[in-house]
């Protein structure tokens, strides 16, 4: 390796390397933010009408007057770029039934979602890396294969109630909804957990069956290291990789499987604001939080990406 | 769907040769069941899904009432046999129109432009990275809720795994020699899509349609359950089981059969699709 010449021009190929995908990422968000200018304009339904409800009492100048303040007569590119720039600023507008701008509404109820989220990917990360070490024999493949299937297939507003059925209506160990304390976090975040750990568990398990069957591994052995000093240092490096990748389908099973779980448990949540937002029509709203689920897709591509070459020392030399 | 099935090739392929038969003919034999019930509930049941009783409200699983009655005194076996025509009738019709869809754009990228072709692509991939259910709630977002609208939003979140594998296949196809042959021997483009590139297409196409039912199942019925679908006397699956949480302290069954009938017809429909992607498999290539 020329690394004493390679060094000064690495930071340079890095940039080369990551600005055609940072460029993607803008693209992404400004089709993203595009797509949420055309439904609150081509939507059917006036804006205005929706906000002030059906039985409003408003006089025609009233409603004009609101029309002049949220800028719905001016023509469709100015509104458009006008558009553009508040969602630089982070301004989404007013909530039409809420009269509170989106983003307080939004801000309100992210942490909720966040912890839920949170225990859920660990309780996933938790239950997929046991499952992969243990199952290593005919036997305890065909079950963990059989297990994932099972968790895979099953709807996590069913599996919910199942646990619900035990765990609270029976054993009353959790509360059965409400979104207070450590408790009451438990029952979604294994809800939201366990199709999540299927997935991870089938890729860990390919991985790690993938790894073993490298040249390396007999390498390691040779040295002799025991077994969990070769899982821990090097198959299981080997064998994250291909759940990196699919790391966004991941974050994004968390989100959508969040305005599930929140409806199911009854527990606070941007899940719930989503669902609320649908139902009445409240398209800022909406549309925020679709701009906001293209945000978290781009950045955790942009971090699985940068992530790689960590994971991977082979990928760290310029292709 | 398309986490489910692509994994199923890596984790399966190199151990298993083909699935124990045993547990595709239980899969098969559950999928006819429920396609009977779709198309002939009244063979069945002799009891009506919507007909209440007030006197027998909240009963526990019994002989009369083999998954017990709700809180209104419906009998909830008779529910989920009629809801069977409505959660199959969402995956069955998402899956055709998707398919069909997707076949359009698949052939079409792959012949197009190459810049046309790219940002279809990019499009596909971005949607490809996502859950289903997650794109098929976008979609509801922006159109507004109710039946038709579910079935848009499954069907739209369904199209991308599709229009890629078709895409790839016209790829190929294309440089076939008999497709060379065909525009030397002056055939229309359409006639050669036709009769040479689309039934090497299907093949494929078809094994992993039988996947995607079952994966539309579970956004169609979670669609229903966050009340984003058929109104609520209706027997849907998921509505039924977003009914039954409210009695869940006093009456389980309510929610839990329903549950099961979904998570039944999904297990089938994958374990049924895998064998028949190991089957094809192992005659092809």
């Amino acid at each position: 390796m020329t690394s004493l010449t390679a060094r000064p021009s690495r930071a340079g190929a890095a940039v080369w390397r990551y600005l055609p995908r940072l460029v993607g990422a803008i693209i992404v968000l400004w089709g993203a933010a595009t797509l949420a200018f055309l439904v609150l304009h081509l939507v059917p339904g006036d804006p205005v009408a929706i906000m002030l409800g059906a039985q409003t009492q408003a006089s025609d100048e009233v409603k004009a007057r609101i029309r002049t303040d949220l800028g719905l007569d001016e023509p469709p590119l100015v509104q458009y770029f006008g558009y553009l720039g508040r969602i630089l600023h982070l301004d989404f507008g007013t909530s039409y039934r809420l009269q509170q701008p989106v983003v307080d509404v939004i801000g309100a109820q992210l942490p909720s979602t966040l912890a839920l989220a949170g225990c859920a990917m660990v309780i996933a990360i938790l239950i997929a890396l046991a499952i992969a070490t243990t199952a290593r024999g005919r036997v305890s493949r065909a079950i963990a294969s059989t297990l994932e299937l099972l968790v895979i297939s099953s709807p996590s507003f069913w599996t919910g109630l199942l646990l619900l059925t035990v765990f609270s209506f029976r054993l009353h160990w959790f509360p059965v909804s409400g979104g207070n304390g450590f408790a009451s976090l438990v029952l979604p975040a294994i809800t939201l957990a366990l199709p999540i750990a299927g997935i991870l568990s089938q890729l860990l398990r390919h991985g790690l069956d993938t790894a073993n069957a490298q040249p390396f591994v007999a390498s390691v052995v040779a040295r002799g290291l025991g077994p969990v000093q070769l899982l821990g240092r090097h198959t299981l490096r080997h064998a994250s990789l291909p759940a990196t990748t699919f790391a966004a389908y991941i974050i994004g099973s968390l989100l959508g499987g969040a305005v599930i779980v929140e409806q199911l448990f009854g527990r606070p949540g941007i899940g719930r604001v989503a669902l609320d937002a649908i139902t009445n029509r409240d398209l800022p709203v909406v549309m925020a939080l679709v701009f906001l689920a293209a945000a978290v897709f781009v950045v955790v591509n942009l971090l699985v990406d940068a992530l790689y070459p960590i994971l991977d020392p082979r990928l760290r030399t310029a292709r | 769907m398309s986490i489910l099935q692509s994994q199923s090739e890596l984790v399966d392929a190199p151990r298993r040769r083909r699935m124990p038969p045993v547990a595709a003919i239980i899969a098969g034999v559950v999928l006819l069941v429920l396609i009977a019930a779709a198309f002939l509930p009244g063979l069945f049941t002799p009891l009506d899904p919507l007909a209440t009783d007030t006197h027998a409200h909240g009963q526990a699983p019994s002989g009369t009432h083999l998954f017990g009655t709700d809180r209104l005194g419906r009998d909830v076996y008779t529910r989920v046999v009629y809801g069977a025509s409505i959660s199959l009738a969402f995956g069955f019709a998402a899956t055709v129109i998707a398919v069909v869809v997707g076949t359009v754009i698949g052939v079409a990228s792959g012949l197009a432009p190459r810049w046309v072709d790219n940002i279809v692509q990019r499009v596909l991939e971005i949607l490809l990275a996502l859950p289903e259910l997650l794109v098929a709630l976008v979609v509801v977002a922006i159109l507004g809720a109710g039946v038709v609208n579910l079935v848009i939003a499954i069907t739209i979140a369904a199209i991308p795994a599709y229009a890629r594998i078709v895409r790839a296949s016209t790829l190929q196809v294309r440089q076939a020699a008999f497709v060379e042959a065909a525009v030397a021997l002056g055939q229309r483009r359409g006639a050669i899509i036709v009769r040479h590139v689309l039934p090497n297409v299907v093949g494929p196409l078809l094994v992993l349609a039988t996947i995607g039912i079952g994966t539309a199942i579970i956004s169609g019925s979670g669609l229903s359950f966050l009340g984003l679908g058929p109104a609520t006397p209706s027997p849907e699956w998921g509505l039924s089981l977003s009914d039954g949480r409210d009695s869940l302290a006093t009456a389980w069954w309510v929610a839990v059969f329903p549950g099961l009938a979904i998570t039944a017809t999904v297990i089938s429909t994958t374990v049924v699709g895998r064998w028949l992607q190991s089957r094809f498999e192992g005659r092809g290539a």
